[in-house]
């Protein structure tokens, strides 16, 4: 079972508390965008086998949005972030590189 | 090969079974296919049958990871029905369950298909009008399917609770010419038959990446080492993602695990399938005994083969309300398999960007019952380069242009 901290109240949530949102930091396209920009964003998922940075609500709890990075091979958790970012804050990224060397990194 | 038959089994019963032959062989990988497809499910092996008997082509190569038939071939519910709303599925999945009914002796084995009927409960009001226009749909398609009363239910079912409390059934949609398979028989069987047709399944092979010139797949890498091809078909379920990042481009798919359980046999107490979407739980009896049980999805990525535990609360508890009587068995076995939703859970039969590259993908949680016809219309796609009839709505173009096949409002989770 999947245990997040929410980063706004506290609390060592577990997901039956929470609403999976998705993939975290898209880049939204708005009205103009051509049409493969308007289907990557809508459609197109990284869908990785490894770490994964996704969208969480703490639906049951607080109510808010954050932000989380995962496994999605193992499930482990490798921390939770605020949902007023566009990218994940160096700090983790470091924290999970050391965790996983072989990982490409955030691009 | 030799073919099975009751003379067959009298033959080896009197020398002692020695005269089997292997079902199929495993050659090592040869320079060069004419076509390579990626996957030994039960959808890359019909898919590899059907190039060979209606097309004629039968320099393939079947990869396959890990071994055949052992990713969600082996872990469904093993669940055949055809009655959807939107024209495009209920085309595929109708061809799939009608190839079913013929499987046995087109194949020469016994994939035991049981055409037990299937039973979609209508619990809500909402869900009871979304049966009845399926109903009408599938008329106008020429499944044959019927909204039955409560009353017919419970002659159908004596084992039901038909009035809740939380979800009463109020009718269900009704496909008595659905029903189940022997899910492993079914790769077994192609399997066979395609090794028959010299073409070469390739086990404990894994491709590492794909080769392209000029815009056209010419061979992949594997652990094995380098194999040649003319075209490339991906037919891998949850990890086409893996795959398509390895040929350059990007699917609109996210791999969840689906879940499963068995419990332990009992004697025979349900002779249909019965679907429960609003509560999240599905139920047959296998021939074992014991009864097959089907929960939800999880609703976030994951590659681990198991579900998270408090869907299983979630499915058994639905289904306990649904029938009393289950409410002491116990749970033998549970396990999930990576199915791979697209963003309007319907299928992908495409071209893809790479030239002389296709891919089947997509089918969530409806993968098992659409093999045959996935295979039809995937053989058609790769041995003519242009989708057929059953395979034309099914185009990767189709999330761009907005041409969406909206089963998952037909359908709700249980697809």
């Amino acid at each position: 079972m999947l245990i997040f901290e929410c980063p706004y109240c506290g609390v060592m949530a577990d997901e039956t508390e929470l609403a999976p949102g998705g993939e975290a930091h898209l880049t939204r396209v708005g009205a103009g965008a051509d049409e493969a920009d308007f289907e990557g964003y809508l459609f197109h998922r990284k869908n990785p086998r490894g770490v994964h940075f996704e969208r969480w609500r703490h639906a049951a709890g607080c109510g808010k949005w954050f932000h989380a990075a995962r496994d999605t091979m193992n499930l482990e958790v490798f921390g939770t972030y605020s949902a007023q970012v566009f990218a994940p804050p160096k700090e983790l990224v470091a924290v999970i590189k050391k965790k996983r060397p072989d990982w490409e990194g955030w691009v | 090969m030799r073919r099975y038959s009751a003379f067959a089994i009298a033959r080896e019963a009197a020398r002692y079974h020695t005269g089997w032959e292997r079902a199929w062989r495993s050659p090592a990988p040869k320079k060069e296919y004419d076509v390579i497809i990626i996957g030994a499910g039960g959808h890359g092996l019909a898919t590899a049958y059907y190039l060979g008997k209606n097309h004629g082509i039968t320099n393939i190569a079947v990869l396959e990871k890990g071994w055949l038939g052992g990713g969600n071939t082996g872990r469904n519910t093993t669940i055949i029905r055809s009655n959807y709303l939107q024209d495009a599925s209920a085309a595929i999945y109708e061809k799939a369950r009608s190839l079913y009914e013929t499987m046995s002796q087109d194949l020469n084995m016994n994939v035991m298909f049981s055409p037990r009927g299937v039973m979609m409960l209508a619990q809500t009001e909402a869900e009871k009008r979304g049966y009845l226009r399926t109903a009408h749909a599938n008329a106008l398609q020429g499944v044959q399917t019927d909204f039955i009363p409560p009353a017919r239910v419970k002659e159908l079912v004596p084992i039901i609770n038909l009035t809740g409390p939380r979800y009463p059934v109020l009718g269900a949609l009704w496909q008595a010419r659905g029903g189940t398979a022997r899910h492993d028989a079914v790769a077994w069987g192609y399997a066979r038959a395609c090794s028959d047709m010299g073409m070469d399944i390739i086990q404990k092979c894994e491709v590492t990446g794909i080769e392209q010139a000029a815009g056209q797949v010419t061979a992949v890498q594997t652990t094995r080492g380098r194999i040649g091809c003319g075209k490339l078909a991906m037919v891998v379920a949850g990890h086409s993602t893996a795959l398509a990042d390895m040929a350059g481009f990007r699917l609109p798919i996210e791999s969840v695990p689906l879940q499963a359980l068995v419990s332990e046999p009992i004697k025979p107490a349900i002779n249909v399938v019965v679907m429960a979407n609003t509560v999240h739980g599905y139920m047959s009896q296998s021939d074992k005994g014991e009864l097959v049980i089907g929960g939800g999805a999880d609703g976030y990525n994951s590659y681990t083969q198991r579900g998270s535990f408090h869907h299983v609360e979630e499915t058994v508890r639905a289904l306990v309300e649904t029938f009393p009587m289950i409410s002491r068995l116990k749970m033998m076995r549970q396990w999930g398999g990576i199915v791979d939703m697209t963003g309007d859970r319907s299928p992908i039969l495409s071209r893809t960007p790479l030239g002389g590259c296709f891919i089947n993908a997509g089918w969530g949680t409806g993968g098992f019952k659409s093999i045959p016809g996935s295979g039809w219309a995937m053989a058609e796609l790769v041995a003519n380069g242009t989708p057929g009839s059953l395979a034309s709505a099914f185009g990767l173009e189709r999330f761009r242009e907005g041409r969406f096949i909206d089963e998952s409002v037909a359908a709700g989770v249980a697809h």
